[in-house]
């Protein structure tokens, strides 16, 4: 995205020439990124957020962002998605600006090529689990019955074909964020964001969810931005970046 | 992991056996990557026959040296029973490297967040080795790579913690 406003808190937006010192990227020419950020600035009244982060992720890779609480790895998520403008520095998915789209032009970008999981899967309680997990395509044109064919076949992977009917209020925890998963991949995008997608699941319940959400993209060959402080959530991943302060890095040996 | 009640618990469960079919038996079970070497195999038996822990059956002869087979004994069964019921030790963890090399990177004036970014990317990769086993191994193999994990996780937490408190932690050595 364009620098539109002024950092002072966050110090000098450092501009796009910061893309190849990027230790955040992973080894690798800017061609081969399907995703990246250079020097991005957010901040929230007097703090800064994003303090002149980096990112890049290739086509099909699994990359999870750590860091402590209120590091800003959400916010990098979130910006990285177009969901929240940046104050400073570029975001280029497939080639494309996200700052240089308008906000219908990022919505539609979202709709048709991304994926989101969150902590709290954030169902529509009025609709059943089928209908939940069938929206993504509804939203993008897809009739219903081809619609709810194809998320039907997603809960059946995700091993909750036999809820489909009920409401996401009937369902468990663990229920809820695989049709949450499935309702991300129905639509078959290119990235996948999940901002600590097993953060309210116990353990076997986290691994099971994990295990399928890799798997699945795996197999999609979609990118997947996995936001999470656990590190064994971040060992399904491919590598991992670390964000402290507002800053992302690459670690030694990781690449 | 005591390896002569671990071979004497096997040998109760199946019966009278030669050495070879213990370590098979054993290694099959919780070898892993660390399988039992021959020598260890009848070191520790002579050792239990000694005790009075385990009897001969049996000699076979063959083309090649004799071949022991071993019967648990009733002093043997009752050992086992006092072994499996005790508690393990827990391990205190007072002795770190880990902690050790922080604190000298402080005192000679390295770079102490580099060196646990460094540990830390080594901890990861090891996870995902691990996980990667555990999602292709049966039941017993995701138990074992489990217990390693959730053994790196608290280490990657006390690196996480650390990284948060170095500069205090720095002031404190070097007082």
């Amino acid at each position: 995205m364009t620098s539109t406003a002024s950092t002072a808190s966050a110090g000098s937006p450092r501009g796009a020439a910061s893309t190849a010192e990027s230790a955040a990227q992973g080894a690798g020419t800017a061609s081969e990124f399907l995703l990246s950020a250079s020097g991005l600035y957010k901040t929230y009244g007097s703090t800064a957020a994003l303090d002149g982060a980096d990112f890049a992720i290739r086509p099909g890779e699994i990359v999870a962002v750590m860091g402590p609480s209120g590091s800003g790895k959400s916010t990098l998520l979130h910006c990285l998605a177009g969901i929240v403008p940046v104050d400073a520095g570029t975001v280029t998915y497939a080639g494309r600006d996200l700052g240089a789209m308008n906000d219908a032009q990022r919505s539609a970008l979202r709709r048709a090529d991304f994926g989101f999981v969150f902590q709290f899967g954030q169902l529509v309680p009025e609709l059943t689990c089928l209908e939940n997990a069938a929206l993504p395509l509804r939203l993008a044109g897809v009739g219903r019955k081809e619609a709810e064919a194809r998320a039907g076949g997603w809960l059946e992977r995700l091993e909750v074909g036999d809820v489909r009917r009920k409401r996401p209020g009937e369902v468990s925890g663990g229920q809820g964020q695989r049709i949450a998963v499935a309702r991300a991949l129905a639509a078959g995008p290119r990235v996948l964001f999940a901002d600590e997608p097993t953060g309210a699941l116990d353990s076997l319940n986290g691994e099971r969810v994990m295990q399928l959400l890799t798997e699945a993209a795996r197999e999609t060959k979609a990118a997947v931005v996995l936001v999470t402080h656990e590190s064994r959530v971040a060992a399904y991943s491919d590598r991992e970046i670390v964000v402290r302060d507002g800053r992302a890095r690459s670690m030694a040996g990781a690449l | 992991m005591s390896i002569s009640h671990t071979l004497l618990a096997l040998l109760e469960e199946s019966g009278p056996r030669h050495g070879y079919d213990l370590k098979r038996s054993f290694d099959e079970r919780f070898g892993h990557d660390r399988p039992l070497h021959y020598g260890q195999v009848y070191s520790t038996m002579s050792r239990l026959l000694k005790n009075g822990l385990v009897e001969v059956d049996g000699i076979e002869a063959g083309g090649g040296p004799e071949r022991k087979r071993y019967a648990i004994t009733d002093a043997g069964i009752t050992d086992v029973a006092d072994w499996l019921s005790r508690p393990e030790k827990p391990e205190p963890y007072l002795q770190s490297t880990l902690y050790t090399k922080v604190v000298l990177a402080l005192l000679t004036g390295r770079d102490a967040g580099e060196q646990l970014d460094t540990q830390r990317a080594e901890h990861l990769r090891l996870m995902r080795e691990l996980t990667r086993r555990k999602q292709g191994g049966d039941l017993a193999d995701q138990l074992i790579c489990d217990h390693a994990l959730f053994h790196l996780e608290a280490d990657l937490r006390w690196l996480e913690l650390t990284a948060a408190r170095l500069d205090k932690l720095a002031t404190e050595v070097r007082k």
